[in-house]
């Protein structure tokens, strides 16, 4: 029998040190809604979105009050949209229509954010991939729970740098249109190399083709928790530093396995998988920063930061592993800035740079996230960071991504406030030489010699 | 059977515990287990409860509770035991 001892651990983990299950998300596949017609795409679209998700928030919130469990986020993501509306739409603004719909599906069943505006383009675009990737911009300003991602490298295929240098564009202009918001735009805009069908979180998140009709996956977090626990170890050796995180990880994502049995049992909709990451908000002690420090460095991006990192994702990934039937999504430690407080603190101090935080980007679950750039940073420029962040992915098989927001109008040791669990960030500076003459070239970067394991 | 456990935290004080039984009563919870201990004036109290009688939900029984637990200032959680089970337990 369970005893007073583990129920206050429980509590006080969700009390007191920010435990939460961050998002159910419920992936859709829209294969069945394609037609030619427009209009009757758009139909077909709202309608399937409102029908399978009309329970999909009363019953998170029945789950989050039954288990005494906060549920933070019930998301919804999709069949990548290219796919979708490709005989359909026949320019841009043909597919700003389904963006249009996707918005307001997403209100209508109550999600804050739908994901799967998207388009897979890693060896080559086609005529819709185009169109969708350059409606992007005027999607996201007319929108407000939308999210969009472009897959455009893999390590099988290689990297589709036409694809890069028009999202360098493509986000200088949503940038543009959003210039109100401070380029709010850009914050639902992520470029991935090695993107998993099955990710939760936003705003990266798409109900991939080799899924099913429909599939619940459960992202879970808890920074506040691995925090707490090792400053109860702290100045132990490895050994025990990896074992506590360890027990952590199991522990918090044995929650989430909890919660998307139940979601998927009580929405009569199979269970995908589970995404261990240690998802932070802007909320104090809600940090992965904060872990590292805990770990020993002074702010993260000190020397040692990188070997802290990969210490901390693995033990997540080796703690999380037992704990669920099915892992998958991206799994790990995220790194964004303006969603983490000690990242905030640690760029504020002149601590962490663009460059230590690429180099992060190796050994974490994602990459280069929620970083507020300079507004004048030029295209190309945003290209080649792209483009070397989708190298680290396709060299060593992982998933990385960049999700930057040039702020128009604002420049280095500014501030952007973007707002609830998106947060805030002082603007960072960006290596300012040029890589026109690189990005300017045609084609796609081959793929990796390790790529053939055939 | 599935059990519902309540957790009762709060400054000590007079009659907690009844309150928290005449509402459980008044609702067909049927209590399993009891335990409590005062740590530093601070009341802390644990019930296994079988909810599975009462006409009402296990989210209706949580909310009720967490307002009982406000009229007499102490934090009354309601939870499903399986919360604990699955992370205590393998």
């Amino acid at each position: 029998m369970i005893n007073l001892f583990e129920v206050n651990e429980t509590n006080k983990m969700i009390t007191q040190e920010n435990l939460d299950v961050r998002t159910i998300t419920l992936g859709i596949s829209l294969l069945d809604c394609i037609t030619d017609d427009l209009e009757q795409i758009n139909e077909n679209i709202y309608r399937k979105i409102t029908t399978v998700a009309s329970r999909l928030v009363e019953t998170g919130e029945e789950i989050e009050k039954e288990y005494g469990i906060p549920i933070v986020n019930k998301r919804i993501s999709v069949t990548p949209i290219a796919l979708v509306g490709g005989s359909a739409c026949r320019s841009s603004e043909d597919f700003v229509t389904i963006a249009r719909t996707l918005d307001r599906a997403a209100q209508e069943v109550g999600v804050n954010f739908l994901g799967g505006y998207s388009a897979l383009v890693s060896k080559g675009m086609t005529k819709a991939d185009e169109y969708l990737i350059r409606s992007i911009p005027e999607a996201l300003a007319q929108t407000e729970r939308v999210c969009s991602s472009v897959n455009v490298g893999s390590t099988k295929c290689g990297i589709d740098m036409d694809a890069v240098r028009l999202l360098g564009e493509v986000i200088r202009k949503t940038a543009e249109l959003t210039k109100e918001k401070d380029s709010l735009g850009c914050a639902k805009l992520v470029v991935f190399c090695n993107a998993p069908d099955d990710n939760p979180f936003m705003a990266g998140a798409f109900h991939g083709v080799t899924e099913a009709d429909a599939v619940i996956n459960v992202g879970v977090s808890g920074p506040g928790v691995v925090k707490h626990a090792l400053t109860e170890v702290r100045g132990a050796d490895f050994e025990t530093l990896c074992e506590t995180i360890k027990k952590t990880a199991f522990k918090v994502t044995r929650v989430g396995q909890l919660v998307a049995q139940e979601a998927s049992a009580r929405l009569g909709i199979p269970f995908g998988i589970i995404d261990l990451s240690l998802a932070p908000t802007p909320a104090i002690g809600d940090s992965v920063a904060d872990i590292l420090c805990e770990i020993g460095l002074e702010h993260a991006g000190a020397p040692g930061t990188t070997a802290a990192l990969a210490l901390l994702n693995d033990q997540v990934k080796k703690g999380g592993v037992m704990a669920s039937s099915y892992v998958g999504g991206l799994s790990g430690a995220f790194i964004p800035v303006s969603e983490d407080q000690g990242m905030i603190d640690a760029v504020r101090a002149g601590a962490l740079s663009l460059e230590k935080l690429e180099a992060m980007t190796c050994v974490c679950s994602v990459g280069l996230d929620m970083i507020a750039i300079p507004g004048d940073t030029k295209a190309s420029t945003i290209s080649g960071i792209i483009a070397d962040e989708m190298a680290i992915g396709m060299v060593n098989q992982k998933t990385t991504a960049v999700r930057v927001i040039p702020v128009i109008g604002k420049g280095v040791g500014e501030t952007v406030e973007f707002g609830g669990l998106l947060g805030y960030a002082p603007i960072m500076p960006v290596n300012s030489f040029s890589c026109d003459a690189f990005v300017g070239r045609r084609g796609r970067i081959p793929a990796p010699i390790h790529s053939f394991r055939n | 059977m599935k059990k519902t456990i309540i957790t009762v935290v709060g400054k000590d004080t007079v009659g907690i515990i009844a309150k928290v039984c005449t509402y459980l009563a008044e609702n067909n919870v049927n209590i399993l287990d009891i335990s409590q201990t005062i740590v530093q004036g601070f009341f802390n109290m644990m019930m296994v409860a079988d909810a599975t009688q009462s006409p009402k939900s296990g989210d209706q029984i949580a909310e009720e509770l967490a307002a009982v637990g406000q009229e007499i200032g102490v934090v009354i959680r309601c939870q499903h035991e399986d919360i604990f089970n699955m992370m205590h337990r393998i």
